[in-house]
């Protein structure tokens, strides 16, 4: 167990060094960089600038600086946000963004459990037909056609009632929050609830449960005791991913519902190419995600004994 | 001496060579393959069927559609901006435009109109008001409710003397609702003001009607005529561009990369993975540990990144570069599926008795291993168009996909996102198609899997 931790780990600090390297040396070759723009006005400016900045060096000792000061845990400074850390950025904005993956997680786990258990019970009855339309609907719909339907609605929702029952966008409190963790957790429950259906089907139709069946068990202690536990281990899998997914996916939902969250930073330090910014957030999320699989799957290790990890 | 009756003297017949007789049981039905029989599955699935058939339309309306539809995607018609589906497009045709000396048909008292409201101008006048030092005129597209909700201010004077203007402004025939507010010396609203209502009408001159083609014979027309405007079938969107003719464009690329990105980057994790799992040994865990690293990025983060490594240059649409990121990205997947299946066929008892039976490596390979995952491969790629589109919309709609003004649905949805409100058929249409192909493509690949594997079959 502690050596299968270790060694997943050791792996997840390399995965980290090469997510690290790679965004680097890709992100140094773009044309353009961030001082190019209104700030350098002449030659004598941007020179002082990029020897400010240490860009004026070769790449591979730029390299070797940045990569000194990543294990310190330093990123330095924001190129285009003045005299803003990028460990700033990171420790202002990540909150907001985990928050909404938090809850979308919660969402999207809870929801996809309860329904999936659901249409496995009512299997081929009417709710499971309308529990699986839904999820149908869920994956194919993308989740920014998801954030301006339920805006619209609440805004028309709001108008008719003539006073606001959610707030159609910005951050701040739990009402906040709502309608946005909900888009971004739809899609993941609607993928959720599938894989639940059908790992609950297979244990509805396993040994131990015609066994646990004929000791006269009632139905709930079968339920929660045996299908529910068994048939959640497939479900948890893929919680990791799924964590993934979101955390890095509440771009768009970020961007519709005008939420201060790191993505937005992102994608605009993309755009700027600011150099520090984009390296402390792939960086940061990198591990973030790499970590997170590694939780999921010590979880599910020892949720599952049947799973001996090595 | 008695002899045995059941044994018979052997004559030398007996000893003649069976012939064609065969002691098989005879077929009562024909053989089928193992394809002929997962595409008897396929079409005994109705929804994977249906899906199939949506499909074949969605190409239909993305390579005939323009054929027929020979409508520019680019061509803007400004006298339609955003309008929806089955609007009015009727509109009566007038004389050109003359500027107004804001006298000529002034008779009457208060804040009135003079002449007909058009979307050519409205013209407004009103009396001097006995407090005012000067005005301040507003448009609004509702009744304003109080005196600092009037709406868009259109015209601020600089005396009491100006009692007349003209509006142009981007006209569109519906009501509108002006105000006249005064304002005292200092330039503040001093609480009297009056609104009027205006129902515009389209009119449109006989040099427009002949410069669009929109009349066989322009020179009759009488003030007055009536004339059809050109059609939208699915409305404009707020550069005025054809709907219908935008998301056939825009169904050209996100096919294009819904289609050709799954393709190539299966193709490539086919043959990674199947490299990987005939090498084996070594070879095997250093190029799977490779794909693990890839599988490890954080998959969107670095999607955006690559749209600005492969760099979008002015007027190149980024439908390349996107292709490439994606390619680069998404193979992993298929390497590991393909990789697992090869070793685990390698395996196979009947691998092993072709083996036995002096089979080559080629047959082996060409025989037992695609045949044998092949069903697999072509559930991926049908799982792998859609997340291939959904990605495509994703990021051209957070803006950094597709560059306009090249049609894509995703990018059609973000511009769609920001009119809304007040003209949803912009984001509904986009929407729709995107949900519309990937609901099909995820049904059909439901029903592929449930076709061609057995395993899955018995278990749901």
């Amino acid at each position: 167990m502690w050596m299968y931790t270790f060694k997943r780990l050791i792996q997840g600090v390399i995965t980290v060094w090469f997510i690290a390297t790679a965004t680097f040396f890709g992100m140094h070759n773009v044309p353009g960089d961030p001082l190019s723009g209104e700030r350098a006005a002449n030659e004598t400016i941007r020179a002082n600038l990029e020897a400010r900045y240490g860009l004026d060096r070769p790449l591979i000792e730029q390299y070797g600086i940045f990569m000194r000061n990543m294990l310190r845990g330093d990123f330095g400074i924001s190129y285009t946000q003045q005299n803003r850390e990028v460990n700033d950025i990171i420790r202002e904005h990540f909150p907001v963004s985990a928050t909404l993956g938090v809850l979308a997680v919660l969402f999207a786990a809870l929801g996809g459990i309860l329904w999936g258990a659901l249409t496995a019970l009512y299997r081929n009855r009417l709710p499971d037909y309308i529990i699986m339309f839904l999820v149908i609907l869920g994956i194919s719909v993308p989740s920014f056609v998801f954030a301006g339907i339920g805006q619209l609605t609440l805004v028309n929702l709001n108008d008719a009632l003539g006073f606001s029952v959610l707030p159609v966008a910005g951050w701040g409190t739990v009402a906040h929050m709502l309608l946005p963790a909900l888009v971004l957790g739809l899609g993941t429950m609607a993928y959720m609830t599938r894989l639940m259906r059908s790992s609950m089907l297979e244990v509805m139709s396993s040994d131990y449960i015609r066994t646990a069946k004929a000791k006269g068990l009632s139905p709930t202690r079968i339920f929660t005791r045996h299908q529910l536990r068994n048939a959640v281990l497939p479900v948890i899998t893929v919680l990791g991913p799924a964590i993934a997914a979101i955390t890095t996916g509440g771009f768009v939902v970020e961007l519709v519902f005008a939420i201060p969250g790191l993505g937005r930073y992102f994608v605009q330090a993309v755009q700027q190419l600011d150099y520090t910014v984009i390296m402390g957030t792939t960086v940061f999320y990198g591990s973030f995600l790499v970590f997170m699989v590694i939780v999921v799957d010590l979880v599910y290790g020892w949720i599952d004994p049947r799973v001996r990890l090595q | 001496m008695a002899t045995n009756k059941t044994i018979r003297t052997l004559r030398p017949a007996d000893f003649e060579p069976l012939g064609d007789q065969s002691s098989a049981p005879l077929l009562v039905r024909p053989s089928r393959s193992y394809w002929q029989d997962a595409w008897g599955r396929l079409k005994a699935n109705k929804r994977a069927l249906v899906s199939l058939y949506i499909i074949i339309a969605l190409m239909i309306f993305t390579f005939i559609g323009p054929l027929v539809w020979r409508v520019d995607p680019a061509l803007q018609d400004i006298d339609q901006i955003s309008i929806a589906p089955g609007a009015d497009r009727r509109a009566i045709v007038v004389e050109p435009f003359e500027a107004w000396d804001g006298l000529s048909g002034a008779e009457g008292s208060g804040f009135r109109l003079v002449g007909e409201p058009t979307t050519q101008s409205v013209r407004l006048k009103w009396d001097v008001m006995p407090a005012a030092e000067a005005y301040r005129l507003y448009r609004n597209i509702y009744p304003p409710q109080s005196l600092f909700a009037l709406g868009l201010p259109l015209l601020e004077t600089n005396n009491n003397q100006q009692t007349a203007y003209e509006d142009r402004l981007d006209l569109s025939p519906k009501t509108y609702y002006y105000s006249i507010a005064a304002l005292d010396e200092l330039g503040q609203l001093t609480g009297d003001y009056d609104t009027l209502t205006a129902d515009v009408t389209r009119v449109i001159t006989v040099n427009e009607v002949r410069s669009r083609g929109l009349v066989e014979n322009p020179d009759a027309l009488q003030p007055g005529d009536q004339v059809m405007l050109k059609w939208h079938p699915l409305g404009t969107d707020y550069l005025g561009r054809d709907m219908l003719a935008r998301l056939m464009a825009g169904a050209r690329v996100s096919l294009f990369i819904g289609l050709l990105a799954p393709l190539m980057f299966v193709t490539f994790g086919v043959l990674y993975g199947a490299t990987a799992g005939f090498l084996s040994g070594r070879v095997d865990s250093v190029m799977m540990r490779f794909a693990d690293f890839v599988v490890a990025l954080p998959f969107l983060l670095f999607m955006i990144l690559f749209q600005v490594v492969f760099g979008i240059g002015p007027g190149e649409s980024g439908i390349i570069p996107m292709l490439i990121a994606l390619v680069i990205l998404s193979w992993p997947a298929t390497a590991r599926l393909v990789r697992g299946q090869i070793l685990q066929i390698r395996e196979e008892a009947y691998v092993s008795a072709a083996r036995l039976l002096g089979a080559s490596h080629n047959y082996l390979i060409l025989r037992h291993m695609i045949p044998n995952t092949l069903g697999v491969i072509l559930v991926t790629l049908t799982f792998a168009v859609p997340t291939a589109i959904f990605t495509e919309a994703f990021l051209s709609f957070i803006g950094m996909g597709v560059a306009p003004p090249t049609a894509s649905w995703g990018s059609m949805s973000n511009e769609g996102l920001k009119t809304m409100l007040t003209h949803p058929h912009e984001l509904i249409f986009p929407a729709l198609m995107i949900s519309i192909t990937v609901l099909a493509f995820n049904l059909l690949g439901d029903g592929l899997r449930d076709a061609l594997d057995a395993k899955m079959r018995s278990s749901e």
